[in-house]
């Protein structure tokens, strides 16, 4: 249990140690961990970054979705406006020219009364002028009685 | 430890195991191997324990090439199980010296972790049963031509108070550089006079300081020292023991000495970086 040079010697290994544990040793293994240190917090980093895009996604399309929606509605009810408008105005034409067959059967039906009139005039007259002459023959002065019954199917119309 | 026409005793037993093995200078002016311990007394300065610096040495080495090898090749991901073994040694000491050591130096963390490592090593020595590696070494110098009772191995270089003194003096000249390199000359030197009393009490703070300064080295190497020798001392006489008690001695004793191993290896680290903190504070 002296003291000795080897007090020394063995001064001199710690500092060579040391030296040598600081050039070599220490830097690659905590530079190693330090640097998987970072790559595991840039990955949490990554992580919590993709779950707020993922919301903000989430948060966007269903904006989108509601647009889309409300617009559809729209689109809907545009379409229906429209369709009931056709439908008036279809109504409105088939009514307006309904009224415009009526009108022109009407004055058909008036024209051809009227001449189904006359003509039923005419051969009344006619039948009645025959018949009158049957009956009377003779007794006729058919000039005269002519004039007569022409003014009597006048005041028949 | 049988010999042709030497009994041995308890005494000469202890004695052998606590004799480092010395070359040196014998007080005729001759350098060569002492064969006894008064031979090695009188030796005085000029004198190295070759077991000391040996086994230290290869445990440094040890030490160094394992980690360098396994820093050569880490990995960023998934890292393999001698790899991980490493970095938790290297991330506990970071956590340490980040948690003690407040200035910026890049050498402190390595510090930490040669002091912690090669102490452990070192203490690590006291759990190798204390007959095999002096017999070993016995062998060895016989083969050499040397006398079989004059080869000592003195395995646990802790043991040797010259190796914690080498350390502490290491760690106690980079005090001093780093009082001086932060604090300026004067910044040091008043740090020394004028604390805790003022300027009035300079001699009474100077000695204060002083044997405080001192007391750092000494006591890290006296601590270290102290334990790990009584420790081997109580393994020496356990070894006393007839062999089929031994056992239940020295069992226990050596589970309860893996505790000592790493406990006085952490207390000289954690103080190393705490007296790196201190060189390194500007204001006391």
């Amino acid at each position: 249990m002296n003291i000795n040079l080897t007090m020394f010697g063995q001064l001199i290994m710690f500092a060579m140690f040391t030296w040598f544990c600081m050039k070599f040793i220490w830097p690659p293994i905590i530079m190693a961990m330090e640097e998987r240190q970072k790559r595991i917090e840039d990955g949490l980093l990554a992580a919590e970054r993709g779950r707020f895009e993922k919301a903000e996604a989430q948060i966007k399309a269903k904006k989108i979705i509601n647009q889309s929606k409300s617009l559809a509605t729209e689109i809907i009810a545009n379409a229906t406006r429209q369709a009931s408008n056709m439908i008036e105005d279809a109504k409105y034409i088939a009514l307006k020219e309904v009224g415009k067959v009526k009108e022109q059967a009407q004055a058909q039906l008036e024209q051809d009364t009227i001449c189904v009139r006359n003509k039923l005039k005419n051969q009344v007259s006619d039948l009645v002028i025959q018949g009158v002459n049957a009956v009377l023959d003779k007794e006729v002065d058919v000039k005269l009685h002519q004039q007569m019954l022409g003014k009597l199917s006048e005041s028949l119309l | 430890m049988s010999s042709t026409n030497e009994v041995i005793t308890s005494g000469s037993y202890i004695k052998h195991h606590l004799q480092n093995l010395t070359y040196g200078q014998f007080p005729d002016g001759y350098w060569g191997f002492a064969h006894t311990s008064e031979q090695a007394k009188e030796m005085g300065f000029l004198a190295v324990h070759l077991d000391t610096l040996g086994v230290s040495f290869v445990l440094g080495i040890l030490f160094l090439s394992f980690f360098y090898r396994i820093g050569k090749k880490m990995t960023y991901d998934a890292p393999s199980g001698t790899q991980n073994f490493i970095e938790s040694v290297v991330s506990y000491i970071n956590e340490n010296v980040r948690g003690s050591f407040n200035g910026q130096n890049p050498m402190v963390a390595p510090l930490a972790l040669t002091t912690f490592i090669w102490i452990v090593l070192m203490n690590t020595m006291d759990l190798v049963p204390v007959d095999w590696l002096p017999y070993i070494a016995q062998k060895i110098g016989v083969w050499f031509g040397a006398d079989l009772h004059h080869v000592f191995f003195k395995v646990v270089p802790t043991t040797d108070p010259n190796a914690t003194l080498g350390m502490a003096i290491g760690i106690f000249i980079l005090i001093i550089y780093y009082s001086i390199k932060e604090k300026g000359i004067g910044g040091f030197a008043v740090e020394l006079t004028f604390h805790p009393f003022g300027k009035m009490m300079l001699p009474f703070n100077l000695f204060l300081e002083g044997v405080n300064l001192i007391a750092k080295p000494v006591s890290l190497a006296l601590r270290l020292f102290g334990n790990m020798y009584a420790g081997e001392m109580i393994f020496i006489l356990i070894a006393l023991l007839p062999f089929w008690i031994q056992w239940s001695l020295s069992l226990p004793w050596a589970i309860f000495h893996i505790l000592i191993v790493l406990l006085q290896a952490f207390i000289f680290m954690t103080l190393v970086i705490v007296y790196m903190d201190m060189a390194h504070q500007k204001e006391h």
